[in-house]
């Protein structure tokens, strides 16, 4: 069977696809059915009374059939889902190179201090007189934000760079209204490498989205960004380093010119990692910047755990924070929650953005992570994964083609499909033929800019020997896909459980409920 | 012969008689990358001029069709869902999205003939 595209979706009857076991599994890999295909309707996992009768109060919504749900014993239920895990590729089983995602280790003293009961066991609406050490944590994690961003305030609410963005933008609009400039600012420019989540955001908002187009060296130049300035522009959200991985040295240059033309810069903090302890964005004239807790501070994402993006706010905006506000009374914290108190206090929130003080969980991992690196630390994890991200680079530079040229890079290394050009393999293909080798893909056909785009962030987590195989198993596909062994590219995954899956028609006709197969009787009718 | 006009966002439009035929450029599914899912509209439908009349999707991005003139549609090419890649492959010929019956022949006059398109080509790379 091949899929629209015209790949195999499904084990052929070749090599080690034809050896048939008689249970469908494959010694340790096994075949896992929903818990609807193990269960059993009439069983159950618990004994439970029947309830004595009663007389229900529910007039005509009263459920008339059962609810079809399985049941299942306690080890059938266990099994099912560790050898769902099992299944799963994580950064604990393999290097994850998704670029721009930085899936970097989640360090295991992160989560012993996270299960503390002084933070584990706490809900947001407990006293806060109850809560004064969690609170305590907060207020230092904000000062070291503050610190290696060297921006004065920090909203901590948002939980993901997403809602980060969403929140420092609507702070930008604060500011805006309050100058009455609303009417006539209502554009914000966004470079066309930038992440789709930049527009996105600035359109859910209402204003209006106008590109700024990219050099050929991969960078935005200033003048590019001072032809588009005016009166009707809000901001400009730039990613720095930006999605090709290159620093955008014209940075400074480009907040004068915004500021000068009396609008905002939203610098998006996605990677941030690169250049902790480097340098610090309030340097650079940044007024609104996201950080990614889950991608920089190590803390688990990407199905392992939520988000958190804390935005760091300039002198500009710090006012316009949204509730609840964390405040320090000599040695006791508090949570300002009322918009009248703060508005007493000279701040002016735009509101609220989600309804407590942020991921608390998240904020734990993230303090001891920069506890246990330090100041010294934390600029060597950047130092290091800009030296593993280029060590990549130089080790594919003669096989694979670079879009910007043979320069160096920052946190990741991005190369284009020129040189797959006359191979019968695209991008994709190559992707999944690095499934065979036993690696999670890198990012592919992002930043849009780049054609047949392929970005690969090591990040700091991994050492030479590990990058050593990666570049050595890279290589020998780069050679065989020059060698014209297409077929290991088109093919593939061939080892893999399953194989090219209709993603489009998954996505576009998802299957979400479980329908039961038709009983033979009637089906033969 | 039948006259071919250009969009500048890469939609052509091969004029024949009252009908025009509508795609994307060869520029246009190079850009895309491997198509994997076209979206059509239903026969009959009414557009606008620069309304969005089909959804092309690669590997790499959604996009819209436009429509180039104002007019009904009056066929689509229905192959294209089963086989997306044809857009890849031959987006002049068997990758066609559409059929129009254009409603004001005036529009055409609007949009970049072949000579202004190549040119048009030149100053984006």
């Amino acid at each position: 069977m091949l899929n629209r595209q015209g790949r195999p979706s499904q084990a052929g009857d070749s090599g080690l696809h034809s050896i048939k076991t008689f249970t469908g599994n494959r010694a340790l890999e096994q075949v896992e059915p929903l818990l609807f295909e193990i269960g059993r309707l009439e069983a159950t996992g618990v004994d439970l009374d029947e309830p004595a009768a009663f007389t229900p109060r529910l007039g005509g919504l009263v459920r008339k059939d059962g609810i079809g749900l399985p049941g299942l014993s306690e080890p059938e239920t266990m099994r099912h889902f560790v050898r769902l895990s099992q299944k799963n590729y994580a950064i604990d089983t393999g290097i994850f190179p998704l670029g721009s995602c930085t899936m970097k280790h989640n360090p295991r003293l992160n989560e012993a201090m996270a299960r503390l009961p002084g933070f584990a066991d706490i809900h947001p609406l407990q006293p806060q007189s109850t809560v004064q050490g969690a609170l305590d944590l907060i207020a230092q994690l904000k000062d070291w934000l503050k610190e290696l961003t060297g921006m004065p305030d920090v909203d901590m609410t948002p939980k993901a760079g997403a809602h980060g963005e969403l929140s420092g933008m609507m702070a930008i609009k604060a500011a805006i209204i309050a100058k009455g400039e609303a009417a006539t600012r209502t554009v914000v420019l966004v470079p066309e490498s930038a992440h789709g989540t930049n527009p996105a955001t600035a359109a859910l908002i209402g204003f209006t989205v106008k590109p700024v187009p990219a050099r050929e060296n991969g960078l935005v130049h200033v003048d590019d960004v001072k032809a588009l300035l005016g009166p009707d522009i809000a901001a400009i959200m730039l990613t720095n380093p930006n999605t090709c991985g290159l620093f955008e040295k014209d940075i400074v240059a480009i907040a004068d010119a915004v500021h000068a033309a009396g609008a905002f810069f939203y610098c998006d903090g996605a990677n941030f990692n690169a250049i902790v302890g480097k340098v610090r964005p309030g340097d650079l004239g940044v007024d609104a910047m996201h950080i990614n807790l889950h991608k920089t501070f190590s803390t688990p994402h990407g199905g392992g755990g939520p988000g958190a993006g804390p935005v760091v706010l300039s002198d500009r905006l710090a006012a316009f924070a949204p509730l609840p506000l964390l405040e320090k009374n000599g040695n006791s914290f508090a949570l300002c929650e009322s918009e009248k108190t703060a508005e007493a206090r000279g701040a002016h929130p735009y509101g609220r953005i989600t309804a407590f003080q942020g991921q608390m969980g998240m904020f734990v991992r993230a303090f001891a992570y920069m506890l246990s690196h330090g100041a010294d630390g934390m600029r060597q994890a950047s130092e290091d994964a800009v030296l593993n991200a280029n060590y990549i680079r130089a080790g594919l530079r003669d096989l694979m083609s670079q879009p910007f040229g043979d320069k160096p890079c920052m946190h990741e290394a991005l190369f284009d499909d020129q040189w797959l050009k006359e191979t019968g393999v695209t991008t994709l293909d190559f992707a999944k033929a690095m499934i065979d080798e036993g690696f999670h893909p890198m990012t592919m056909y992002f930043p849009l800019v780049v054609h047949g785009a392929m970005l690969i962030e090591p990040t700091e987590s991994e050492s030479k020997a590990s990058l050593d195989l990666f570049v050595a198993a890279l290589r020998d596909l780069a050679m065989a896909a020059k060698a014209g062994d297409t077929e290991r590219f088109t093919q593939a995954p061939r080892l893999a459980p399953r194989r090219r899956l209709d993603e489009t028609l998954a996505a576009r006709k998802p299957v979400l409920k479980w329908v039961p197969p038709t009983p033979l009787s009637e089906a033969a009718e | 012969m039948a006259d071919i006009r250009y969009t500048k966002d890469h939609e052509y439009i091969r004029v024949e008689g009252d009908t025009g035929t509508v795609g994307i450029t060869s520029y246009a599914q190079e850009q895309l990358g491997d198509v994997v899912f076209v979206e059509l509209p239903s026969v009959g439908k009414k557009v606008d001029q620069g309304a969005e009349a089909a959804v092309v999707e690669s590997v790499k991005a959604a996009s819209e069709i436009y429509a180039p003139v104002a007019g009904e549609v009056v066929a689509v090419n229905d192959a294209l869902e089963s086989a997306p890649g044809t857009v890849n492959e031959d987006p002049a010929g068997a990758g066609w999205f559409m059929k129009i019956k254009i409603a004001d022949a005036s529009q055409l006059n609007g949009l970049m003939s072949e000579a202004d398109y190549t040119s048009y080509l030149a100053t984006l790379s």
